[in-house]
């Protein structure tokens, strides 16, 4: 095993910590007796199309289900037009945690205003894209799908999966379901709940699972797929299995981590590990504020705010998470006027977070949009197109030619 | 297997929750356009026997709080509420679940669910397990009628009201929720009306409002917007019903049904493939479900192999479907037994109290939040997508840990009776799935000495996973 480096990359830098671990997990692989199968499989070999280590990363999305409100999230305070707009639910400068340029975080964001003093948060203002739709589901597909010209439907991560071989630890999701963002024709991201996975039964039924899920000619493309995933979640065990190996045994929880700090804990476990993975996502959900918002939003803040900071101080010091980068997105902003539910409906452009060491933060990216100048439904032009910020990250942080993957060139901002 | 067993046994799948080995008997007799009549005649109003018998859960009327916003006393109403709220929906869907295990009229229990999917409200928002009941028992009722009447319905149900906010909705700053939702998500589909639709029509729905204390649809009239609205190409002083009215009339309503209900019983389509043009003459001007659902049954794609590749088993329908072919009920204890009787129904008394507290350990219900799909909560008002959605490895977990907690709990004396070698077909005909390909044939053959691996083994098929 002592010449595994060699089998890297030709050019790639080489980062002796990461040699010796995948020495390690190689030798604990034997030791633990895994068959002839898992071996010719080696995952960890499979970074040169999939991204290199050398580039940073990983990257964590956070996906805001349900259109987060940019306005009230980070807010033109001093904006005669925002006090307008807003007579209800309008934050007041007081109330507010300032930035420059006549902006505020909510509040609720105390945590990210830490970050963004310490140069650790950016902030890109006014992200969308044309023809922004006010629908959720389609505004959301677009963001998970990056509408690349071929109209094939795959995630934009997707893509990079597909091009990338079949290692299900290239990305994970932490809960029960798996985001668009993170499928692909031909390969799919890993859906766990916990940074373990156990599989009772005796050694005769373990046999008979792994055939269960086994290629078979005989099954149609649904079939397929239901085995694959079969297939996926052995190859998460036997991949999970070598990362812990040697230390202690976690505990499986029985259920999803319900909240953000709890699916952010299992992204720390794995990166502290030093899990390969290069993408992470991570969810909240209820962001939809069409009535009482001022509670609902402020409650959601509290929890992103509280699931971010803990989780990047806990990555603090470690030797696999330094280049951790985390990105928030929702798939819209709300309507600058308010309803008379107390709420706010479907809008466009919001400002989205980008935060880790290695982030040049303490500084706005992209411009704000005017309030004074809204678009025939009363939302917001967008000034940073998305898909620029996912030709970053993936530039950047995942370490790979972002025009491979969004169907087209877009520039990159200087945020990492 | 024949080949009217194996089409009424997909029929059952589809349109049911499965049928077990001994109705198959007595059903193949008929031939499968019986089977289709016998399923369309245990819609509306018609008796359930096994259903009906089932004691409905008891929810406590809505109070409104007097106590002052942020007050002890109100933070203590507050975590009573949740405490009765956690009890009353642990009930509902135990009942829900148990209803679909037992039924006689299997179609309407399964177009309850659909609609359910459909239009799709979560009692995380709305929080009150009783304004959910009364919906459920809405699309049992009227599921397999008229559409239109449904849908005017469903548009003054109180969880529907509170879940997008057409009861806050005032003709000031109309709110955009339900209009745009109703058109594109419950009516019409997306691409077929402009954000000036969405407007007018969400100032034809101000003034709705919902009361609490009664249970009862109002008009506000003060606050419904009076003044002439267009939309869909009509003009004038338009009210909700009125566009509920106009929208179901639209061509491409009927289209965006036909495919709904196509894709939820047969393999997913677009509103725009060629299959759907087959289907919209029967729903007609009456807007007609039952006739609609007939025509989707008797069409001869409904039984090809597209169909019986085309959908994987959402969580509720895997769960009821196993549940009833291993003889559990909803707690996961043997059908019939005193156990099963519906628990966990008596009025939440206060909080922290141990009257009342749901089932301890796992259930139906609690297996399939485990599976991603918790009755009475989906995940946004767009309900939860198909096939895909359901197929990751943390599924493919979750799926192995319910398949266990299925077979340890079921009597496999069956399996265990039949030689080692016949196992894996008993347990298919136990299933009522028609039979395993080569690939799983092999993996079940070397499990096949223990029943209790051996069928959780079958479990997490894909022949049965699929629906």
């Amino acid at each position: 095993m002592t010449d595994l480096p060699t089998m890297l990359p030709e050019g790639q830098h080489r980062q002796p910590r990461r040699i010796g671990r995948r020495q390690f997990l190689a030798g604990a692989a034997v030791t633990a007796g895994l068959g002839v199968a898992a071996l010719v499989e080696q995952p960890w070999h499979a970074w040169s199309g999939a991204g290199a280590p050398s580039a940073g990363g990983p990257l964590v999305l956070v996906t805001m289900y349900g259109g987060n409100d940019g306005l009230n999230t980070v807010i033109p305070v001093d904006d005669p037009a925002y006090h307008a707009a807003r007579p209800t639910l309008g934050y007041q400068a007081d109330q507010t945690l300032p930035l420059p340029d006549g902006l505020a975080l909510n509040g609720k964001l105390t945590g990210l205003k830490r970050l963004w003093d310490a140069g650790q948060l950016a902030i890109v203002r006014g992200v969308g894209y044309p023809d922004s739709s006010l629908s959720h589901f389609e505004s959301m597909d677009i963001w998970q799908t990056a509408n690349p010209p071929d109209g094939s439907g795959t995630g934009w991560l997707g893509r990079w999966l597909d091009a990338t071989g079949t290692d299900p630890m290239r990305a994970i999701s932490v809960g029960s379901t798996l985001p668009p963002a993170l499928r692909g024709e031909r390969s799919a991201a890993s859906a766990v709940v916990a940074d373990t996975v156990t599989i009772g039964g005796n050694p005769a039924f373990q046999t008979a699972l792994a055939s269960l899920t086994g290629a078979g000619p005989d099954r149609g493309t649904l079939a397929a797929t239901v085995a694959r995933s079969g297939n996926d979640l052995l190859a998460v065990r036997r991949d999970l299995d070598r990362l812990h190996t040697g230390r202690a045994a976690p505990t499986a929880p029985a259920g999803a981590p319900r909240d953000l700090t709890g699916q952010l804990g299992v992204v720390a476990d794995l990166i502290r590990a030093g899990a390969p993975t290069r993408v992470y996502q991570v969810s909240l959900s209820s962001f939809d504020t069409h009535s009482d918002e001022r509670a609902d939003q402020e409650r959601l803040l509290a929890e992103l705010d509280a699931g971010l900071s803990s989780f990047l101080t806990s990555l603090h010091g470690t030797a696999h998470g330094a280049g951790t980068v985390v990105a928030t997105y929702s798939e819209f902003g709300r309507r600058p006027a308010e309803n008379a539910s107390g709420g706010t409906d479907h809008g466009t452009a919001a400002p989205l977070f980008v935060a880790g060491p290695t982030v040049k933060g303490g500084q706005f990216y992209g411009d704000q949009p005017s309030l004074s100048r809204l678009d025939p439904n009363g939302n917001l032009v967008f000034t940073v197109d998305f898909r620029s910020v996912y030709a970053t990250l993936l530039d950047r942080v995942v370490g790979v030619d972002p025009s491979a993957f969004l169907g087209g060139r877009y520039p990159t901002l200087d945020l990492v | 297997m024949d080949q009217t067993r194996s089409d009424i046994a997909l029929l059952y799948r589809r349109a049911g929750f499965g049928a077990l080995p001994a109705e198959l008997d007595v059903l193949a007799t008929g031939g499968y356009p019986a089977a289709v009549e016998g399923l369309l005649a245990g819609t509306g109003t018609a008796p359930d026997g096994p259903g009906d018998a089932l004691a409905v859960p008891v929810f406590a009327p809505y109070v409104r709080s007097t106590a002052g916003r942020g007050t002890p006393a109100a933070l203590a109403a507050a975590r009573a509420r949740n405490a009765q709220l956690r009890t009353e929906l642990a009930a509902l869907q135990s009942w829900w679940l148990d209803r679909m295990i037992v039924t006689a009229t299997p179609l309407r229990e399964k177009l309850t669910l659909l609609w359910h999917g459909h239009f799709a409200t979560g009692v995380s928002k709305v929080r009150d397990a009783g304004l959910m009941y009364k919906q459920n028992q809405l699309f049992r009722t009227a599921g397999a009628g008229s559409f239109e009447t449904l849908t005017q319905a469903v548009a003054k149900d109180g969880a529907m009201m509170l879940w997008l906010d057409t009861d806050t909705d005032k003709a000031a700053h109309p709110n955009e929720n339900f209009a745009r939702e109703l058109m594109e998500l419950f009516t019409l589909g997306i691409g077929n009306y402009t954000q000036a639709d969405v407007t007018a029509a969400a100032r034809s729905f101000t003034g709705w409002t919902f009361d609490r204390v009664t249970g009862q649809f109002r008009l506000q009239a003060r606050q419904h917007d009076t003044g002439s609205k267009t939309f869909l190409g009509r003009t004038g002083d338009l009210g909700g019903e009125d566009v509920i009215s106009i929208i179901v009339g639209q061509p491409a309503s009927a289209r965006f049904v036909a495919a709904g209900l196509w894709s939820h019983l047969a393999y997913p389509v677009t509103p725009s493939d060629p299959v759907v043009t087959d289907l919209v003459a029967a729903y007609g001007s009456g807007f007609d479900l039952t006739a609609q659902l007939r025509a989707i049954f008797l069409h001869p794609a409904f039984r090809s192999p597209t169909t019986r590749a085309g959908l994987v088993k959402q969580p509720i329908e895997y769960l009821v479907g196993a549940a009833r072919s291993l003889g559990l009920d909803s707690r996961l204890q043997p059908a019939g037994t005193a156990g099963s009787t519906p628990a966990g129904i008596a009025p939440a008394t206060s909080a922290g109290s141990a009257a009342g507290a749901p089932h301890a350990g796992p259930t139906l219900a609690t297996l399939a939040t485990s599976l991603a799909q918790t009755p009475f909560d989906p995940p946004n008002v767009g309900g939860w997508p198909q096939n895909a959605y359901w197929l990751n490895s943390a599924t493919a977990l979750a799926r192995l840990r319910v398949a266990t907690q299925l077979a340890r709990r079921a009597d496999l004396s069956a399996v265990a009776d039949a030689p080692v070698a016949q196992r894996p077909g008993v347990v298919a005909g136990l299933l009522g799935i028609d039979g395993w390909g080569p690939t799983t044939l092999g993996a079940l053959a070397q499990a096949a000495p223990g029943p209790e691996a051996l069928v959780t083994l079958a479990l997490t098929a894909p022949e049965y996973v699929l629906n």
